[in-house]
């Protein structure tokens, strides 16, 4: 039973997490002036938490996943701007659409490892990014896809304070992250980290790690696809930039940030780095990313686990 | 209960497996034996697929399993050890355990339960780990354990898979002499129905747990027989004591 009872004690919900998620909503209150920056934090959040899913748990390393985050803010944006603007079926389209891509690239992403797969990744999003631009009569290429009519959701406009935006993110990110809990304590989630520790000996013990992946890597691009649709309806208007190669390396500075393999390493790296930007682009727009380097390497150096792992090390008493 | 025929491999020119024919039988131990380089952790990478035979045939049970892909073959009760530690360094010998047992009861794929729902599928973990004398350290992680607990480790994990044949590469390398006597004691401790299948060095453990023994020289198989039979076979001395031997 003592066995068990691990498990569940591995899953079981904690006081903090709580407190975490209670302490979400107080931007509505305390900083009403920055709901939009609290809703990009969400949907950047939700990007991390997606690559989370295969860097941390299942140990593929992506250059190029803002390739599902582009496909799903496009889907969003054509859907809105073409048929019909309501939220939630863009959300659903996104996810699809950035589901669909996810699984037709999984079968060549889990062919490989190492600098080949990184390079597979950052190359798939090249392309893509390019076939975007070049696509402009669709897309409207480097201009952004305009006259994207967001309908309302449930009754609520998206005001131009944000109220309904960050609402909106909050939820959606809080039901992804229920959702992407829910999968690493599972079998699947076990099995997915045993990938990470040992890609050698899982055949050996009968795994088919290959299908394990694409499986993996289908739900990453699933839900990277709906932060991408929230990026859309929250702000009106699809650039170019939600499937530049930037996009993809800021999203693994942020996980790497916050600490990856641990849920909210993303959470945490999200809110640093976009903080952080906003303040430190008021001091002087030109150079932040000086500070975010900084930031970087002293992570890295010091904190090798990321600062959630930093933090929870300094908690946990040695056995 | 495992059977080869006509299995060659080369790398090149060099010629790592050739002509190999092996016949198993239910429940016997096998030692392979032979000096450094005559192909025996080749044969069982080609044995598990981990390696592409040039030719040949592998038959498991009657079933031919030279196309199957290497988890498909330990679906199918054919399990293997490393002679390099290969284990999950920062999962708890439990968890680790656990994946094996859950990828044999195919619930690998469930994405949506709470693994601690799968109480039987722990529980079987759990004893197997204390049945190889594991239990204690069940909840540390691998990493932490003693080299000889990983060792035993390696097993457990061959063992989670349920196998039908199973196939030890080196179980005791790196484990002390009077260590590695406790090991060959799990291992002949296990089920008779197994049919075991162990690489090992030291002649005093391999005339102690074989029954039967294979000696392997240059990628071919030299003698099969009893322990007694190949003990006394003069190609044999030759080859580990050298020509030398002849004369004495």
């Amino acid at each position: 039973m003592a066995s068990v009872e691990y498990f569940r004690r591995q899953s079981r919900w904690r006081p903090l997490e709580t407190a975490f998620w209670l302490c979400t909503l107080l931007p509505f209150v305390v900083t009403p002036n920055y709901l939009s920056l609290a809703s990009q934090i969400a949907i950047t959040a939700l990007f991390a938490l997606s690559l989370d899913l295969i860097l941390g748990y299942a140990g593929i390393v992506s250059l190029g996943h803002a390739a599902f985050f582009g496909v799903g803010a496009y889907t969003a944006g054509l859907l809105a701007k073409h048929y019909l603007g309501e939220p939630l079926a863009g959300l659903v389209a996104g996810a699809a659409a950035a589901g669909l891509l996810g699984y037709a690239t999984s079968h060549i992403i889990v062919r490989f490892r190492h600098l080949t797969l990184i390079m597979l990744t950052l190359g798939l999003g090249l392309l893509l990014h390019e076939a975007a631009n070049s696509a402009s009569p669709l897309t409207g290429g480097a201009d952004g896809l305009q006259g994207v009519k967001v309908g309302t959701l449930f009754g609520f406009r998206f005001d131009m304070f944000g109220r309904t935006a960050y609402a909106y993110s909050l939820a959606v990110l809080f039901i992804c992250f229920l959702a992407a809990r829910r999968i690493i304590h599972s079998p699947f989630g076990l099995a997915l980290r045993g990938i990470r520790e040992n890609p050698t000996r899982m055949p050996a013990v009968g795994a088919p790690s290959r299908a394990h992946l694409r499986k993996a890597y289908t739900i990453a691009a699933v839900m990277a696809g709906i932060a991408g649709a929230l990026l859309t309806h929250t702000t009106s208007t699809v650039s170019l930039e939600v499937l530049s190669f930037g996009r993809s390396a800021d999203v693994l500075v942020i996980l790497i940030l916050g600490g990856a393999g641990r849920l909210y390493g993303g959470i945490v790296g999200a809110i640093i780095y976009l903080v952080a930007r906003d303040q430190f682009s008021g001091i002087n727009p030109q150079y932040w990313y000086f500070w975010i380097g900084l930031l970087l390497v002293a992570v890295v150096m010091f904190l090798p686990n990321g600062i959630l792992g930093g933090l929870s090390a300094r908690h946990k008493k040695p056995e | 209960m495992l059977a080869t025929r006509n299995l060659n491999k080369s790398f090149g020119s060099l010629v790592v497996a050739q002509d190999i024919a092996l016949e198993l039988p239910q429940g016997v131990r096998y030692a392979l034996i032979g000096p450094n380089g005559a192909g025996k952790t080749t044969l069982i990478n080609l044995l598990t697929g981990m390696v592409r035979p040039d030719s040949g045939e592998i038959r498991l049970a009657g079933e031919d399993i030279a196309g199957l892909t290497p988890d498909a073959r330990v679906r199918r009760g054919l399990a293997r050890t490393f002679q390099i530690n290969t284990l999950f360094p920062q999962l708890t010998a439990l968890e680790s355990v656990t994946i094996a047992v859950l990828e044999r009861e195919r619930h690998a794929h469930n994405w949506w339960r709470n693994l601690a729902r799968f109480d039987a599928a722990i529980e079987e973990a759990s004893a197997i780990l204390a049945s190889l004398r594991l239990g204690d350290v069940a909840h540390r992680a691998t990493r932490a354990l003693a080299y000889g607990q990983q060792r035993l480790l390696e097993i457990a994990l061959a063992l989670a898979t349920r196998p039908r044949v199973l196939l030890l590469d080196e179980p005791a390398a790196g484990v002390p002499k009077d260590e590695s006597a406790e090991l060959f004691a799990v291992i002949s401790g296990l089920s008779q129905e197994l049919t075991v299948l162990f690489i090992e060095h030291d002649m005093n453990v391999v005339f102690r747990f074989a029954s039967r023994v294979i000696v392997m020289v240059g990628g071919r198989i030299l003698v099969e027989g009893t322990p007694e039979e190949v003990g006394r076979d003069a190609r044999v001395r030759e080859v580990y004591l050298g020509k030398h031997a002849r004369a004495a």
